[in-house]
């Protein structure tokens, strides 16, 4: 039927109806707690842009402020050009899919998806709410209350709520957070695709930095308030600038030392006695303290007996655990020195190392990187 | 055995004391068909004739519209001051918050004939005549707690974040308001609006302080007690039972089948 | 009515990542005018009549009477020998009417424990059962509690059935009584207040989780004492309230005292109030007693909250 198809094109966002978000030193203070510390930060139009922290990293608090469901005690927000701080909430074209989706329990499934609608007061709102309920695939539920509904299917009545309004900012505030591993998965890879097609501005607050990974095309990983790093997955995860990226977005091994040599375009650091090589382009500072990080992916391990190449970086230590997982033996190895490093050996066949056993650890220079001398290398380890 | 012994005692001692609570009700229903003639003390025979004419006996059918007014205009009034002081107790900051906890407290720590007796010393002191208007604002002051406690549990346990999202959704606060909250409340209010009735019709300590010459139902039969109550009296608090159990009943029934249906789509 | 499942989700879905505590997300709602606009309405009529009163209730206590005036003629004054008088006058009714509550509230615990524990965790699930029976609960309210006292009043009297079973099995003398005993009050108190003891105790069972009393049970402990070691314990908000709203009017009643007692050994201390008021005309005294009843009273539940206290009270 043409008319059907019709209504759902409408229903359906166009890709020019994104817009840019500019936060300008947005600080929240609450008493004596800064939630957000002069943050600044542009989104530009029709990307899907993660906000990645642990709890209390501030990332809710700049999202409900987005929404306007929070004041900044200073700073301005704008959405396409035009300041919104002082707006109100519910004057703002912004829309926001809630962690616990606060769907409203008295309405139905049609009712609570064209209330913006109604709010609005656009003409044909049960027909474009049922357009949406098609496109998240709920028509037949429609006439349901949401406690009727499963987890994952509140979650896609939710996400059709706000995106039937068309926003200019759709806001995300860990909308998979109460999903099972697999309903996540399924939703991650819908949501991604559901963006795609609508081409909004989508903002998405995690903590599940695989999430943000598998769905942003920017991150901004966020501590105490402050962004510490912002980029391209990929980026961020190949090149940390800080301690705290580099282990709270998956894991390093980080090792503090000193820069003893320029070679041109690498620099080589003493770490405990061990020479490690890293490329200048890859490190923060070029002298005095530094920190020399490796992913543990990055290196191979190898028998003493084994050949390896003379330009990697190597570290000899004792097997302090192996754990099997099928695709690899994950390996905890003592450095005398430098502490116990983490690395992955993938399953080609071999013979794995014991408990025990003396290994060589070697990497490519230029998988290393290198953080300020200054930095704290357990930060971030343990958050969540 | 004790695992039997449980399995069985909790339906059999709660079966026993539901028919503890229901026992009067049978008698006074039993007793609303006796031909009783002036006092309705022994069993004279089965007739009709006190259903018939339920107003037969002087004074009880005007006592018992004065008892349902009173309960109407008292439960409208505690419902909507009490509603109103609920939400603004849970929802707003006020330096006096805790006076005035403690004053929606006391009211219901307070025995019947202190408030009853207390209130009787007020008008007295005020010179206001006793009647109609002092048994509705006594009835009010005991209603009206009930109604906070029981709204204000409900105000406390709505998610905020469903107002927020009404507000993410263009909804102005009033809007949100009369779409969402109060919908959410509604079931609290309704509930406390029933009890205050309820409470309100069978009040007699302090209508019995505040009332003057003004007869309510329980009043009426009170007074009767000494010389013998009417078995108009029974018929009519026979009637009163099986309508509120009719009225509820049916609702719970319909709500059921809705349930149902609702489940089985 | 929200469910057990509705609420633990609630919970679980604020989430650990919001690191403000419950109480400033809602004081952050906590501004502006509206909330003094709703509550003035309602606090002024309970300062003027209920607060005022009990000032006024105070202040009258002390009044005196002049000599030769006529009956119900007093001045304001600050008599405090009006307390020492009916103390020593009634001393000995407020220690029955205390005890006759206490015997009631407990036997009204004892019979709406069950009660509430079968309809919250028995029938749970089965929701037209349970709306049946607690309509049940509620609407014996409509047919008059006066009404249903004296029917008690007959079915316990010397020629109703009670009676004369309990003389045919000779536990009752063939010349005993139950109307007009102390026994007859504290079962009219006990039957009277019932729905305010069950009511509470229902509400918390209600929210009971019954995964717990599996978990205890695989914890082998025995159905009794996963009972007296995790439901009771967990119902005990219930139990609180419930006692408290049943001792509260209990002692402070006087129709169970005036249809099922006698003049000589069951009179309470609302009895006395009353006829002070309306028969003797001594406002005063009246008074004082008022005003003792509820000192004592007011005492009783802040030790009681004290020593057995939950926070939230009502």
């Amino acid at each position: 039927m043409t008319t059907t198809s019709t209504i759902k094109d409408e229903a359906r966002p166009k890709a020019s109806s994104g817009a840019d978000l500019h936060l300008a030193n947005v600080t929240k203070r609450f008493s004596d707690f800064t939630a957000v510390d002069d943050l600044t930060l542009t989104v530009p139009s029709g990307t899907f842009f993660a906000l990645l922290g642990p709890s209390g990293c501030g990332k809710t608090t700049t999202l409900r402020m987005i929404a306007g469901l929070e004041q900044p005690t200073s700073g301005t927000i704008s959405i396409g050009g035009k300041d919104v701080t002082k707006l109100p909430s519910f004057q703002r074209q912004v829309n926001t899919v809630f962690q616990s989706y606060a769907l409203f329990p008295h309405m139905t499934v049609l009712d609570n998806v064209a209330f913006g609608l109604k709010r609005k007061r656009v003409g044909d709102s049960v027909a474009r709410a049922k357009a949406a309920l098609e496109m998240v695939e709920l028509q037949h539920l429609a006439a349901r209350k949401p406690m009727q509904l499963s987890g994952g299917q509140q979650q896609r009545v939710a996400l059709a709520r706000a995106l039937v309004n068309r926003p200019a900012v759709l806001l995300l505030d860990e909308p998979l957070g109460a999903l099972d591993m697999k309903l996540r998965r399924q939703m991650q890879v819908e949501l991604k695709s559901i963006q795609t097609e609508v081409g909004l501005t989508f903002i998405h607050v995690t903590h599940d930095q695989e999430e943000a990974m598998t769905m942003a095309d920017t991150v901004a990983v966020m501590n105490k308030g402050k962004i510490e790093q912002m980029g391209a997955p990929r980026d961020l995860y190949e090149l940390p600038r800080t301690a705290f990226v580099a282990n709270f977005l998956g894991k390093s091994n980080l090792m503090p030392g000193s820069v003893t040599e320029d070679l041109g375009n690498a620099v080589a650091v003493d770490v405990a006695g061990h020479r490690l090589v890293m490329p200048k382009d890859r490190a923060v500072s070029h002298s005095g303290a530094a920190v020399v990080g490796v992913r543990p992916e990055k290196m191979r391990v190898l028998n003493l007996s084994d050949e390896y190449s003379p330009s990697a970086n190597m570290l000899t230590g004792t097997v302090l655990d192996a754990s099997f997982t099928g695709v690899s033996t994950e390996y905890l190895v003592e450095v005398p020195g430098i502490g116990t490093l983490a690395t992955f050996s993938q399953n080609m066949g071999q013979a794995p190392a014991r408990r025990g056993d003396t290994v060589r650890m070697t990497w490519e220079p230029d998988f290393s990187f290198g953080l300020d001398g200054s930095a704290k290398t357990t930060e971030g380890q343990d958050a969540v | 055995m004790r695992q039997k012994f449980g399995r069985w005692f909790i339906p059999v001692a709660g079966g026993l004391a539901f028919i503890y609570l229901l026992v009067p009700i049978a008698y006074i229903f039993v007793f609303s068909f006796n031909d009783a003639g002036r006092t309705n003390l022994e069993w004279r025979g089965f007739t009709l004739d006190n259903w018939k004419n339920p107003c037969g006996a002087p004074n009880v059918c005007e006592s018992l519209v004065n008892s349902l007014q009173i309960g109407v205009v008292a439960t409208i009034f505690a419902t909507v001051l009490g509603t109103c002081v609920a939400l603004g107790l849970v929802r707003y900051k006020f330096k006096f918050r805790n006076t005035a906890d403690l004053l929606i407290i006391l009211p219901l720590a307070t025995p019947e004939v202190v408030l009853g007796a207390s209130l009787l010393a007020q008008f007295l002191n005020l010179g206001w005549e006793l009647g109609f208007s002092t048994i509705v604002i006594s009835h009010i002051i005991f209603c009206m707690s009930f109604v906070v406690v029981t709204v204000r549990a409900r105000v406390s346990s709505l998610d905020p974040r469903l107002e927020e999202a009404a507000s993410d959704l263009y909804a102005s606060p009033i809007t949100t308001f009369w779409k969402v909250t109060f919908p959410l409340l509604l079931p609290g209010i309704v509930a406390a609006a029933l009890l205050s009735f309820a409470m309100s019709f069978d009040d007699f300590i302090i209508t019995n302080f505040n009332s003057g010459n003004f007869s309510t139902f329980p009043k009426f039969i009170y007074v009767s007690a000494t010389r013998g109550i009417p078995a108009q009296a029974n018929v009519i608090g026979s009637a009163m039972f099986i309508l509120a159990l009719v009225v509820v009943v049916t609702s719970q029934v319909i709500a059921y089948r809705r349930r149902k249906a609702l489940a089985a789509r | 009515m929200t469910s057990t499942v509705e609420r633990s989700r609630r919970r679980k879905n604020r989430g650990p990542q919001d690191l403000r505590s419950e109480e400033e997300l809602v004081a952050e709602r906590r501004k502006g005018r509206v909330g003094l606009y709703l509550i003035i309405p309602g606090m002024a009529v309970l300062a003027l009549f209920f607060a005022a009163p009990v000032m006024v209730l105070l202040g009258m206590s002390l009044y005196a009477r002049p000599p030769g005036a006529e009956i119900g003629e007093f001045v304001p004054a600050l008599e405090f020998g009006n307390y020492a008088t009916v103390v020593g006058a009634y001393w000995e009714v407020f220690l029955r009417s205390f005890l006759f509550a206490l015997i009631a509230t407990v036997a009204a615990l004892l019979i709406g424990y069950p009660m509430a524990y079968l309809v919250a965790v028995r029938l749970r699930g089965r929701q037209l059962m349970q709306g049946i029976l607690l309509v049940l609960l509620i609407a014996p309210f409509f047919s008059s509690f006066i009404l249903r006292t004296q029917a008690w009043k007959q079915i316990l009297s010397d020629e109703g059935p009670v009676v004369t079973v309990l003389r045919a099995i000779a536990i009752l003398p063939a010349d005993g009584h139950l109307t007009a005993t102390a026994f007859a009050v504290v079962c009219g108190l006990t039957y009277n207040f019932l729905p305010f003891m069950m009511l509470p105790i229902y509400a918390n069972l209600d929210r009971l989780d019954t995964n717990l009393l599996e978990a205890s049970g695989d914890l082998y402990a025995s159905p009794l004492t996963t009972f007296f070691k995790v439901t009771l314990p967990l119902s005990m908000p219930g139990v609180f309230a419930g006692t408290l709203l049943t001792f509260i009017p209990a002692a402070g009643d006087y129709v169970n005292a005036a249809l099922l007692g006698n003049n000589r050994d069951t009179a309470m201390i609302g009895q006395i109030i009353d006829s002070r008021f309306f028969k003797v005309v001594d406002y005063p005294g009246a008074s004082a007693l008022s005003f003792i009843l509820m000192v004592l009273i007011l005492a009783l539940v802040m030790i009681y909250i004290k020593r057995f206290g939950t926070k939230e009270l009502f």
